[in-house]
């Protein structure tokens, strides 16, 4: 009987230590970023999408560049202006070394944004940032790689609707690796500097 | 049409999921049509809470649903409550290893038999049963249960498996499993478990203990004022709800259902109890009313 106790507290005892150990390693280490690290749990950068000029473009288009990937729509009352915003006035504390970088404004709402109207709205903001849209199946895939949701709310009295989407800027390395990720309380001097760190590692 | 298939066809296909649930319904139905043709009854429960509880596993895995768990904090703890308990429980009260083994094909089975006895086989075989007797040590099985849950549960440890598609495999994959292992050595007959049994009064006191940090970390999340998750937040919610409202109603998932499957397995185990005292003591001489003595 005393034995059975003693195997069994022994076993118990070895198996909570590997578990343990286990669960200790799964914990990684701090990265010097300020946002917060997307590494390894988010795939490359890939997709196929037509730009404002409705020219074709994929992800090796900007390999080469920091990209900074956000879902909006150019009807958003208030997320998207305040973010982009806010990486516009990123990108100007970048100085010159904001020409390494991109800014894709996919949008989740085609219909209404044209190329045209992704055109006028991406300018307002500066050279760096770009217009994407893509039929139902090319913005599905790429929603999904980034595990991103949106939908359609039920349209007002004059028709207008809101699209509801995600939040996050995921940014991706010159490489297209996906390294870091802002959320929408993260301001433009925190933004700047892990993006100059991203740009010069 | 379109939108049907929206709904039923998985969101994320994964052919372990597609191939473990199929192998095992298959294996069922055979075993079920076998044991009816030679006359033995299956009944009506045992085979209904087979498979309902291989669609609530498979549903909540391969279907639209699956979409709707991964951007809404509430309905990926239901996904976690019919993954970790309430389908294991449903799977192993329905017994299904006698069935499944006499659904495998006589040939593969003699081939499986073969194979054990090969050495590599058999020295995989002794350390899968090793990894086994580890997980099912009654001081370790109910930790790991709960453990899983506190783990995953960890705001930085939810994010990393709501983006990185790998981990959430894991993190489901874990789950289910977890859940049938402990929910057996919980619920089956002592005599089904062979070395691994553990008496009735100590899972009573296992069932009992580990409701209760289910029980804090739900009361935790449900009544906490400002949002944990912020995943869902940032990658998107499935529809208009508000993060506290999502988070309060997640919180509750863990903490009321989750605990009353503790109630329900204690009056398993008890029924058990009392099954298996009556069979060892001689049966008592039955009282009989006057009035069926026609006095």
């Amino acid at each position: 009987m005393i034995r059975t106790v003693r195997s069994v507290a022994r076993r118990g005892a070895f198996a909570l230590a590997a578990i343990s150990f286990l669960l200790a390693s799964c914990g990684t280490s701090e990265p010097p970023f300020a946002l917060q690290s997307v590494s390894g749990l988010l795939p490359r950068l890939q997709f196929k999408l037509t730009d404002a000029d409705n020219r074709p473009v994929t992800a090796d288009d900007y390999r080469g560049k920091v990209v900074l990937l956000y879902f909006g729509y150019t009807n958003c009352p208030d997320a998207c202006p305040t973010t982009l915003t806010t990486l516009a006035a990123a990108l100007r504390k970048l100085g010159p070394s904001a020409s390494q970088m991109r800014v894709l404004f996919v949008t989740v709402d085609p219909e209404r944004d044209t190329a045209s109207v992704l055109k006028r709205y991406v300018g307002f903001f500066g050279p760096q940032f770009v217009g994407l849209r893509g039929d139902d199946s090319a913005l599905t895939a790429l929603t999904k790689r980034y595990r991103v949701a949106y939908h359609r709310e039920p349209p007002d009295h004059n028709g207008y609707y809101a699209v509801d989407h995600s939040s996050a800027i995921f940014i991706f390395d010159a490489s297209g690796r996906a390294r870091l990720l802002a959320r929408e309380g993260d301001g433009a001097q925190v933004i700047a500097q892990d993006l100059r760190h991203l740009a010069t590692t | 049409m379109h939108s049907i298939l929206l709904y039923i066809l998985p969101w994320d296909f994964s052919p372990t999921v597609f191939f473990v649930c199929a192998a095992a319904g298959i294996a069922y139905a055979r075993g079920l049509r076998a044991m009816r043709a030679r006359g033995a009854a299956a009944g009506f429960w045992q085979p209904f809470s087979f498979f309902l509880g291989l669609a609530l596993d498979y549903g909540v895995l391969q279907t639209y649903y699956d979409y709707l768990s991964q951007h809404m904090f509430w309905v990926h703890r239901l996904q976690h409550l019919v993954l970790h308990h309430l389908a294991p429980v449903l799977l192993v009260l329905a017994a299904p290893g006698a069935v499944m083994a006499e659904g495998v094909p006589a040939a593969w089975r003699e081939r499986a038999r073969e194979l054990s006895r090969a050495r590599l086989c058999a020295s995989l075989l002794r350390w899968a049963q090793l990894l086994f007797r580890v997980v099912q040590n009654p001081l370790v099985a109910p930790l790991l249960f709960v453990g899983l849950i506190f783990f995953w549960l960890t705001p930085s440890v939810h994010f990393g498996a709501m983006l990185d598609v790998h981990r959430y495999l894991a993190m489901n994959w874990g789950m289910a499993v977890d859940g049938l292992l402990f929910w057996w050595l919980m619920l089956a007959p002592r005599r089904a478990q062979g070395r691994a049994a553990v008496g009735y009064p100590t899972r009573i006191l296992i069932v009992c203990l580990m409701a209760l940090p289910q029980i804090l970390l739900g009361a935790y999340i449900a009544l906490h004022t400002t949002v944990l998750f912020d995943v869902y937040g940032v990658c998107g919610r499935a529809w208009n709800l508000s993060p506290l409202t999502d988070q309060e109603l997640g919180g509750l998932l863990t903490w009321i259902p989750a605990a009353m499957m503790s109630g329900v397995a204690m009056l398993v185990i008890l029924r058990r109890l009392l099954i298996e005292e009556g069979e060892k003591s001689p049966a008592p001489t039955r009282f009989q009313p006057a009035i069926d003595r026609g006095v």
